[in-house]
């Protein structure tokens, strides 16, 4: 389970620039390596396994997320602005659950 | 003659002794644990399955991480690729903790919109070890640097 992601970007920026995407989302990341402390038993690993970024439907951007990225995964990019345009964020776990989130993005 | 006859023998012997220690190390591991290390790649296999059996030259690939990690569960890095400040040209970056028990960190995938071959994120560290970074340029040349990680406070399972 996902929730809250955030992103940063700058308020607005000139085409040409480059600047630089922060995004966040809140996700435990279990490894799969971890014992419960009361059964001692492993507790099933459950990450997100893909982070996609996208401007104006283009992929900007892509990452592949395996165990050992910390829980509440944290990526930052950059991306040369083409001009202004809208964002898209999609992560997806190992299930096939995607999470996503837009963001606009203005040019001065 | 009788030193063959010996010889043959005592093979059978070494054989019959290291079958029954493969036996008992195998009904000692617990066995979900085993089972979960079965499924993580070692080093070179992940290495393998991210540039196949390219040979990356050490250089161009700029690693920033803490030289002591006091929490290995979140270890903030950013790798950076020089590349005459042209980002098109690297096509990826795997990112990999060589002691993991899953080797594998992450692997950040370059489009010609990039602007800057440069990543941050936060990554699990279990044990003190070297985290090695690899970049795939699009004209197929492999490049790589790494750095080893002091970690106080293992973040793999506690």
């Amino acid at each position: 389970m996902a929730s809250k992601p955030r992103i940063k970007i700058p308020s607005s920026a000139k085409v040409g620039e480059v600047i630089e995407v922060k995004t966040l989302i809140t996700h435990k990341m279990e490894t799969g390596f971890r014992k419960d402390a009361k059964s001692g038993k492993f507790v099933p690993r459950d990450i997100i396994t893909s982070f996609v970024a996208k401007f104006n439907g283009e992929e900007v951007f892509r990452t592949t997320l395996h165990p050992a990225v910390s829980a509440n995964p944290y990526i930052s990019f950059f991306m040369t602005v083409p001009g202004a345009g809208e964002f898209e964020f999609i992560w997806t776990d190992e299930k096939g659950e995607t999470w996503s989130v837009k963001e606009q993005l203005a040019v001065s | 003659m009788t030193a063959r006859l010996h010889r043959t023998v005592v093979d059978r012997r070494e054989v019959m002794v290291g079958a029954s220690f493969a036996a008992i190390a195998a009904l000692l591991y617990p066995l979900p644990a085993f089972a979960q290390e079965a499924q993580s790649p070692t080093m070179p296999e992940a290495l393998e399955a991210a540039i196949g059996d390219a040979k990356p030259i050490e250089g161009k690939v700029k690693i920033d991480l803490p030289e002591v990690a006091e929490n290995g569960n979140t270890v903030p890095f950013s790798i950076s690729v020089e590349d005459d400040g042209a980002a098109n040209k690297v096509k990826a970056v795997h990112v990999f903790a060589t002691k993991n028990p899953n080797p594998n960190v992450a692997s950040f995938y370059f489009s010609p919109r990039s602007g800057k071959a440069q990543v941050s994120s936060r990554m699990r560290l279990g044990t003190t070890q070297e985290v090695l970074a690899v970049a795939e340029l699009t004209d197929g040349s492999f490049y790589m640097g790494k750095q080893i990680v002091k970690v106080t406070i293992g973040g793999c399972g506690g």
